[in-house]
């Protein structure tokens, strides 16, 4: 390498540097002048797998389908564009899909915050299982929490009966239920972090005048503002994407765009429709993300991370009845819907029992013979099984592309950071039958494979695993990564030394929601499941096809199961990640530097 | 000889601003040098330049003369002591001292005797079972200082090693940290902004600036011969002030004043060393007012203002505890020409 020659502009760095703050890329652990285009290199070598999978198991299935809908009889009928655009009814729909969403957005964070607060700060008992139990919503089928939402709010439902009013002909039903899906992403995301940030920090803002919420406001907010951001941007795309909800409680005059798609495509069959939806939602996301990108840019800083363990304590003065509000809420908003679930679930034609559950274990258990080729109970383990290996793809390829982002660069690798949200908002029944329509030769022949169900569920799961892992990834100190460079660790060695150790909490969390997104996953596994091993969602929504209150206990009951299976995971993995072989905890920071 | 650590015109640039501007400095094996200077003059820079934790713009680092561009941190066997210390929060007091020798392949066995034979030497024995946590600021200092022993370094690098420290404690360990050091044979490059922590642990002081060295020397020279008015003010002489040489004296605010031998003739730049300031009689020599005092150690530092010149630069004396005079009492002042010292421009 030269280093003899002039002082030159180092052409790897675009940017203008900040006087007196240098900047943190990768290249300045390879050392010297030519660490610029080695660090990118090896960013670009980190991407491939991300890129690969993206390419051949979203943007060619996905552009097949849209093809498929605009490219008839020999040529581009893009005229369909302006026809469906030009449409009322779709812009009615185009209209509640935004304002439903944001409405949703800011309904879950205003609710969603405090508890992430109550979740990250204080100590009280139980506090783990509720964690997991917040977390169970968020995995349930859209389908199975819309019909718990009907039996709460709905006609002879809890409410009803009860107090006598129903929410299910407003609009109201369909943002509780929203917020009732998406809580645990604000209580997960915000408070995963929240946790670690160092009290002291804005004890410091205490001592210097600030009051208890200016300095929230001034210290603590700006710190958790990536993670809110990230938070928001969730479920504002989970929220615009939203399909079974609506589909239950929305009646004929709301429709988002998901639920239009998924008209157009099995009910109508009109595919240049719902391929031009699909590619409006699409160029919506794609905005959303944009104005992400704009505004969180730049705003991660690095923070000071702590162990979570030791930033809790005992509610004192306010916070105790803040921690109060906290669990009423989750109690009316989470258990309430998840116990009207259960409790019908042990319904039967002879008084409470467990008739439904029984009923599962055979094939035919609704007596009218052949809804599955296994029994109901058989789709457990299915879900288990394709989830854990969703969980393991999602895991490698949003690590891989987490580790290629963390440093930052510039505006392709940007793109690319947007580019692995898309998934979450691309229509699930377009990716799941473009899966069935690209994915059916060779070189590729998936049709007989079961792996066909874990790669689309890793699909929605990468952009979770990226999302959390990003943030805390960038604020690892880097001065220890040098310290270890130092030290004699190479850069590998400092990723799996330093940052790994580090981050495991974070591992953990987006683990947790790779498997959770996966086990629930299903617009895209109802058309790509074989039909000898449903999943346990796609196993429901056949038992609440189906008429008779056999089948429709079954399918509480199938829930109430999912429900249970998912709160014990949950739990497990908040138990099993943090604790070593030698029982000290991996997450255990740190101290007084 | 060659140097163990040669720094030849080193530049580093953030911007438009050099933080290293071509900066030569050598080190010499079993040599403790320490880089003094203000903070953003470049000396930390200086140290992960020499690390390679920041690539150079211009100029070559070379250990044991060979040249170290392209040579990652992690292969080039210098050790670095950070600021704060930067242990690593997930593992023990032993495994962040065992991290290094871990990275170097070295066998478990060895690796366990080397971690107790360090923390013993930094006299924390037995504390390899502790949390980091659980550490006081002195006591990550010693564990900070074992990490970077570790993998014998062949050049350890301390980062104002004893900042965050409080007074009586940076004391002490200055004294044990050059003890330490001769001991190992271990060549040292500090940084520090502290010049009493320079001149009690450096065989060799480097005072920069602005990205630039200012003056070299043993720390003796250095405080005898500051070489610009720079360098006197941050080793804290504010005795300053113009004068114009005639005939071995200078013309000054506070009367005639000898030159060494060989001042050339016409303005210069005085530096008075607070000892050369001698008090006596408010009769004799130039009449001064004591305007404040100040207790260092058992000595005390008297600020004086010459009279009918109130808006002339002040004068600093010592004298011991009692002979201080009192504040607003009048005095005389005459110089010691051995104390004078004449500036570079």
């Amino acid at each position: 390498m030269d280093v003899d020659r002039p002082v030159a502009p180092a052409p790897a760095h675009p940017e203008p540097r900040p006087p007196r703050r240098p900047q943190k890329p990768w290249t300045r652990f390879l050392g010297g002048a030519a660490g610029g285009s080695r660090g990118t290199v090896v960013r670009l070598a980190l991407m491939v797998v991300p890129l690969a999978f993206f390419a051949v198991f979203f943007a060619y299935p996905v552009g097949a389908i849209v093809t498929r809908g605009l490219h008839q009889g020999g040529r581009w009928r893009l005229g369909a564009i302006g026809d469906v655009l030009g449409d009322p009814s779709i812009r009615h729909v185009l209209w509640f899909t935004c304002w439903q969403a944001a409405a949703s957005t800011a309904l879950t964070l205003a609710v969603g915050l405090p508890g992430a607060y109550v979740f990250a700060r204080l100590d009280f008992p139980g506090k783990r299982l509720l964690r997991a139990v917040v977390t169970v919503p968020f995995v349930l089928p859209t389908v199975v929490a819309g019909s718990a939402f009907l039996a709460l709010l709905g006609q002879n439902g809890f409410t009803d009966s009860l107090f006598g009013f129903r929410l299910d002909t407003s609009v109201w039903a369909i943002l509780i239920a929203h917020v009732f899906f998406n809580y645990a992403v604000v209580v997960r995301t915000v408070g995963g972090l929240w946790a670690q940030l160092d009290p002291r920090q804005e004890e410091a803002a205490r001592m210097l005048g600030a009051g208890r919420f200016a300095a929230w406001r001034q210290v603590t907010l700006p710190a958790l503002g990536p993670a809110v951001a990230a938070a928001a941007l969730m479920v504002f795309l989970f929220t615009f994407t939203s399909f079974g909800v609506i589909q239950i409680l929305g009646g004929p005059t709301r429709s988002t765009l998901e639920v239009e798609i998924y008209r157009q495509t099995a009910e109508l069959l009109d595919l240049p429709t719902a391929a031009v939806l699909t590619l409006l939602q699409l160029a919506a996301v794609a905005v959303i993300l944009g104005v992400h990108a704009w505004t969180v840019r730049r705003r991660e800083s690095t923070l000071r991370l702590v162990d979570a363990a030791r930033t809790a304590h005992r509610p004192r003065g306010g916070e105790r009845a803040l921690l109060v509000a906290v669990l009423a809420v989750v109690a009316l908003l989470i258990l309430l819907p998840l116990g009207v679930l259960a409790a019908r679930s042990l319904g039967g034609p002879n008084g409470y029992g467990f008739a439904f559950y029984r009923a599962l274990s055979s094939a035919d258990g609704s007596g009218d013979g052949g809804t599955f080729l296994v029994s109901p109970l058989e789709t457990v383990w299915n879900s288990l099984r394709y989830a854990a290996v969703a969980t393991v793809i999602a895991l490698a390829v949003g690590a891989l592309a987490a580790a290629a982002l963390v440093r930052r660069a510039g505006r392709v690798l940007r793109g690319f950071d947007a580019l692995l949200m898309l998934p979450l908002g691309t229509s699930a029944v377009t990716v799941g039958f473009g899966f069935l329509i690209t994915l059916d030769k060779p070189p590729l022949d998936l049709r007989d494979s079961w792996l066909l169900v874990p790669l689309a569920q890793a699909l929605v799961g990468v952009p979770f695993v990226v999302r959390v892992m990003l943030p805390v990834l960038r604020a690892v100190d880097d001065r220890l990564r040098e310290a270890a460079a130092v030290l004699g660790a190479s850069p590998l060695r400092v990723w799996r030394e330093v940052e790994l150790p580090l981050v495991a909490r974070a591992v953990g969390i987006a683990a947790g929601f790779a498997f959770a997104v996966s086990l629930g996953e299903f617009g895209a596994t109802v058309f790509i499941a074989r039909p000898d091993s449903p999943t346990l969602p796609v196993a429901v929504a056949r038992l609440l096809g189906r008429a008779g209150e056999m089948n429709y206990g079954q399918a509480m009951a199938l829930s109430t199961i999912l429900m249970v299976v998912c709160a014990a995971s949950l739990l497990v993995l908040e138990t099993t990640w943090r604790r070593r072989g030698d029982g000290r905890r991996l997450s255990d920071p740190t101290g007084e530097f | 000889m060659t140097a163990l650590l040669r720094i030849a015109s080193a530049t580093v640039r953030f911007g438009d601003r050099a933080a290293l501007d071509g900066v030569d400095l050598d080190v010499a094996a079993h040599e403790t040098v320490c880089v003094l200077g203000p903070s953003g003059s470049g000396k930390s820079t200086l140290l992960r330049a020499v690390a390679g934790l920041q690539p150079l713009d211009g100029g070559r680092v070379l250990l044991d003369g060979a040249d170290q561009a392209g040579t990652p941190p992690h292969r080039r066997g210098v050790g670095l002591m950070f600021q704060d210390h930067q242990l690593f929060p997930q593992r023990d007091v032993g495994g962040n001292v065992a991290f290094g020798p871990r990275m170097h392949k070295v066998p478990r066995a060895r690796r366990d005797r080397r971690v107790a034979e360090l923390l013993d030497l930094v006299g924390l024995p037995g504390a390899a079972g502790r949390e980091v946590g659980t550490l006081s600021g002195g006591e990550q200092q010693r564990v900070a200082l074992a990490r970077a022993l570790a993998p014998e370094p062949r050049l350890l690098m301390l980062d104002e090693p004893l900042g965050q420290l409080d007074r009586s404690l940076r004391e002490r360990l200055v004294v044990e940290l050059r003890q330490l050091f001769g001991q190992l044979g271990t060549t040292v490059l500090a940084v520090t902004h502290d010049q009493g922590e320079a001149f009690a642990l450096a065989d060799r002081v480097v005072v920069m600036r602005d990205g630039r060295i200012a003056q070299t020397g043993t720390p003796l020279a250095v405080w005898q011969q500051p070489a610009s008015e720079f360098v006197a003010r941050f080793l804290g002489f504010d005795t300053i002030t113009d004068g114009a040489v005639s005939g071995g004296v200078a013309v000054t605010d506070w009367g005639k004043l000898p030159v060494p031998d060989g001042t050339p003739e016409g303005p210069v730049r005085l530096l008075v060393r607070p000892p050369g300031v001698l008090l006596g009689p408010a009769d004799e020599g130039l009449l001064c007012e004591v305007r404040a005092r100040t207790f260092r150690g058992g000595r005390v530092a008297v600020i004086l203002g010459v009279v009918g010149a109130e808006r002339g630069p002040a004068l600093e004396a010592e004298c011991t505890l009692r002979d201080a005079p009192a504040e607003g009492e009048r005095i005389g002042v005459t110089f010691d020409p051995a104390e004078i010292v004449v500036l570079d421009r």
